[in-house]
């Protein structure tokens, strides 16, 4: 076991230095920070001379070793836009998201869960169905179509909820979280259903056709012989084993819901992560950029190794392959 | 009983008066101040900032005239120097008084600006005669002195004099670390910054001893929200009170919705198309160019595609500037366009390249596909691409396609500015027709708006100044497009249109609530 998760860390070091090196081609690609952070009528030299100073006229390789040694000391450069460390304004950020993502996977999974083992089990009643139909449709919707709509019923006509942004927070030891206020809560509403509507569909339908699949299953049977009840049968013998697939996947749909928080913090001005990564590009906010990347990456390996870790745990078969 | 009654009246009577003394404005815009530094970026943003938190010492007006702040009255002493008599009585947020001391500070830092330096160029410098006048020097005689002086937002010399608490000195300028200035101000605005989390929210509370008492609102919270459907939904559902800008596909909507207006006026950006003359043969040809500017329908894309919020143009100056000129008109005439190309040998057409920003200009990716379409009925095919910006000015800089397109607005708010850097033959030295990617050079404009810029009287300032329009039009040295309107929205209960101007610099300090 140990050393299957030495192993594991060693190619998560590995991937890291990857990405490190496609962000910072990225990087070099997003255009010209100096352009963001000038006025249009300052002269061709003076930018020249910013962009000296800023050591962005060095080669690349030159630029990457340096960016890679200060990185190795935590330290990923300043945010142009933010006049701060990079990690820092990340840092400062990832409340946001970890919130937003957090409440999400509540909904996911305090959903996905009954409403997949029951379709599994009663496949032909009209609710499983229905709830089949459904999913098709949510899979289908774009997210910020979702989320205008929302913010259109919700906001304009109803005006249930706030239409943008945090709301009242409440800062605890540099953690800035909405969930201690009513009006924090109200503001997590729209938002984290509008990025559960990706997950919520695929999650049921994943639970169902595994549930589905394991209660034809041999020892399903066996079970059933052996007269256990029902709920036995189904929450112990059969749930238990959906479970491993779908932690597996989870683990891999992180990556998902972390590309979607884009797209659903840029509609909501809800000042995570994924916003700030659409504004560093939109401003080429060069060090920030690399610096968003590297964090969401170390984030992506951490939880697939993590994953991989409990599923050795969980399933004696991975385990063996791994001592090996 | 009846002295409780009394007493509860009373009650009310103060809660009622005081909620309508103390107003709280909240403004969602696209995006937020950078920095509490006025001089540390040369933006829109920036200066909308610096006329909340500090006062220049003359500000425009909606009718492009000079209006006293803390210059109460000036006058010319002599072709290089206007001498500002200052406002007495002022205070900085940090209680220092505001004198002469701090103006002539301030211009000597703006001069260090990487910014501002350009446009402080022909400043020597200013002069504190006494605590409450001061003298402003050009090297030469200079005709824009005034309305440079709208860029002069006076700092509080004192406050920022010195080394801060990490031994670092507190007047740097800065543009992407921590400095004192980038976190710290004392203006003589009427508002000071109060609390302030950068991208999410800024608080500007009203400061007690501000000279004028013309608006009515105390409390300003400043919230960006970028994207457009967003931030019209929060003032839609009453989230914000104001936003600017207001995308034009909202247009309808918010004028339909009741107890909301929008409110729009002409601006004085240009939006242009540059013609390539190094890299296409064809562009050297007048002929040519202007049958290009007789094929493209500006003033149908100002109506279809701006909803018509947008002046169709035929110079580069609005109405209002020196050197407009009230019949160089906007063209189309495709006939004539198609007979001009026959006439210059080109009646097949050819094919060019055009590049344009998506996200720089209002709808400019939707101007770009229609002027690129409508070339297409003279026969030059257009192969078009667009980018966003943060990718664009590289582009642009290296000349990387044949129609390139680019929009002005004049910092100094005058006529000469546009061909300084649009049309004046490229000159690296110089620094003129940066951004003249068409590289049409003619010396005669270069002669005229030389001249103009030391030339003191205005009568004959604006004949040079029209002169040199007027031959850009006749030589069809660009492609004119329109001018963009500018727009805000807000509750019907508030004065929009007495606060706003063509600087697209909303005067808060004034804006009235009922």
């Amino acid at each position: 076991m140990f050393a299957f998760i030495i192993r594991r860390f060693i190619q998560a070091a590995l991937v890291i230095v990857i990405i490190s090196i496609i962000a910072f081609a990225i990087k070099q690609n997003v255009g010209d920070p100096v352009r963001a952070i000038t006025g249009i009528s300052v002269s061709a030299a003076e930018r020249e001379a910013m962009r000296d100073q800023l050591g962005l006229n060095d080669p690349v390789f030159i630029q990457y070793l340096r960016f890679s040694k200060d990185a190795l000391h935590g330290d990923f450069g300043n945010s142009f836009f933010y006049k701060k460390p990079a990690v820092d304004v990340i840092l400062s950020k990832a409340p946001a998201t970890i919130e937003l993502v957090f409440v999400t996977s509540l909904i996911v999974i305090g959903l996905s869960i009954p409403l997949g083992v029951y379709s599994a089990i009663y496949p032909k009643n009209l609710f499983s169905r229905f709830l089949m139909g459904a999913s098709i449709v949510g899979v289908s919707i774009p997210v910020f179509l979702i989320a205008i709509m929302m913010i259109y019923l919700f906001s304009i006509k109803l005006g249930w909820l706030p239409s943008f942004g945090r709301g009242e927070l409440v800062s605890i030891g540099g953690w800035d979280t909405g969930m201690l206020t009513l009006d924090g809560w109200l503001h997590l509403i729209m938002p984290s259903v509008a990025l559960s509507s990706i997950m919520l569909p695929l999650f049921i339908r994943l639970i169902r056709s595994e549930m589905m699949e394991i209660l034809e299953s041999e020892y399903v049977k066996f079970a059933w012989a052996k007269g256990l009840t029902k709920h036995r049968v189904w929450f112990v013998h059969a749930f238990k084993n959906t479970l491993l697939t779908v932690i597996t996947v989870g683990g891999v749909q992180l990556g998902i819901t972390i590309a979607f928080t884009i797209l659903t913090e840029t509609v909501f001005q809800w000042q995570g992560l994924g916003f700030l990564f659409m504004e560093a590009v939109e401003r080429a906010d060069a060090s920030l950029l690399v610096a968003y990347l590297m964090f969401v990456g170390i984030v992506m390996v951490g939880v697939n190794t993590i994953v991989d870790i409990i599923y050795g745990m969980v399933n004696p078969t991975v385990r063996i392959t791994g001592v090996k | 009983m009846k002295k409780l009654i009394m007493l509860f009246v009373f009650m009310l009577t103060i809660a009622f008066t005081t909620s309508v003394q103390a107003k709280t404005l909240k403004l969602a815009m696209d995006a937020d101040p950078v920095s509490l530094d006025p001089h540390v970026q040369l933006s829109g943003g920036m200066l909308q900032y610096s006329h909340m938190v500090f006062d220049p010492l003359v500000r425009w007006t909606k009718t492009m005239d000079f209006e006293p702040r803390l210059a109460t009255k000036w006058e010319r002493t002599n072709p290089t120097t206007i001498r500002f008599y200052l406002r007495k009585g002022v205070k900085f947020h940090s209680g220092n008084d505001f004198t002469a001391k701090d103006v002539v500070w301030t211009l000597d830092r703006l001069k260090k600006s990487g910014d501002f330096k350009g446009l402080f160029e022909p400043f020597e410098g200013a002069v504190a005669v006494d605590d409450y006048t001061v003298d402003i020097v050009t090297k030469e005689p200079y005709p824009l002195l005034l309305n440079m002086a709208t860029y002069i937002f006076p700092m509080d010399s004192k406050f920022y004099t010195g080394k801060d608490e990490k031994g670092l000195d507190k007047d740097a300028i800065v543009k992407t670390d921590y400095s004192f200035a980038n976190q710290n101000e004392s203006g003589t605005g009427k508002y000071y910054v109060k609390e302030r989390e950068q991208g999410v929210k800024t608080v500007f509370a009203k400061f007690d001893k501000y000279w004028n008492n013309d608006g009515n609102v105390d409390t300003i919270v400043l919230t960006p929200i970028k994207s457009d459907a967003t931030r019209v939904a929060a003032l839609l559902s009453g989230d914000v009170d104001f936003i600017m800008p207001v995308p034009p596909q909202d247009f309808p909507r918010i004028e339909k919705t009741e107890g909301i207006q929008l409110a729009t006026m002409p601006g004085a950006r240009i939006i242009t198309l540059q013609l390539n003359q190094k890299r296409v043969e064809a562009f050297k040809n007048p002929k040519v160019r202007m049958a290009i500017v007789n094929a493209i329908n500006n003033a149908g894309i100002a109506s279809k595609i701006m909803k018509g919020k947008a002046l169709a143009a035929g110079q580069q100056g609005p109405k209002g500037y020196l050197g407009y000129v009230e019949d160089l008109k906007p063209r189309y005439d495709l006939k004539k366009a198609k007979q001009l190309m026959k006439e210059a040998g080109y009646a097949d057409g050819f094919e060019v390249s055009m590049i344009a920003p998506n996200n720089r200009y209002v709808n400019d990716e939707k101007i770009a596909e229609a002027a690129a379409s409508m070339l297409g009925k003279i026969g030059i095919k257009v192969n078009l691409k667009t980018m966003p910006k943060a990718q664009y000015w590289d582009e642009f800089d290296a000349q990387a396609a044949d129609i390139q397109m680019i929009g002005w607005h004049s910092d100094t708010e005058d006529s000469a500015n546009f061909s300084e850097f649009l049309l004046m033959c490229p000159n690296k030295e110089t620094g003129y027709g940066q951004y003249n990617s068409g590289n049409y050079c003619n010396p005669e404009v270069d002669k005229l708006i030389l001249a103009s810029q030391s030339e003191t009287d205005v009568a004959k300032r604006t004949a040079m100044l029209q002169k040199a329009e007027t031959i850009i039009y006749e030589d069809a040295g660009f492609v004119p497009l329109h001018w963009q309107n500018l727009s805000w929205a807000g509750k019907a209960n508030m004065n929009i249109l007495d606060i706003v101007n063509t600087m697209n610099f909303p005067y808060f300090g004034d804006l009235v609530i009922k």
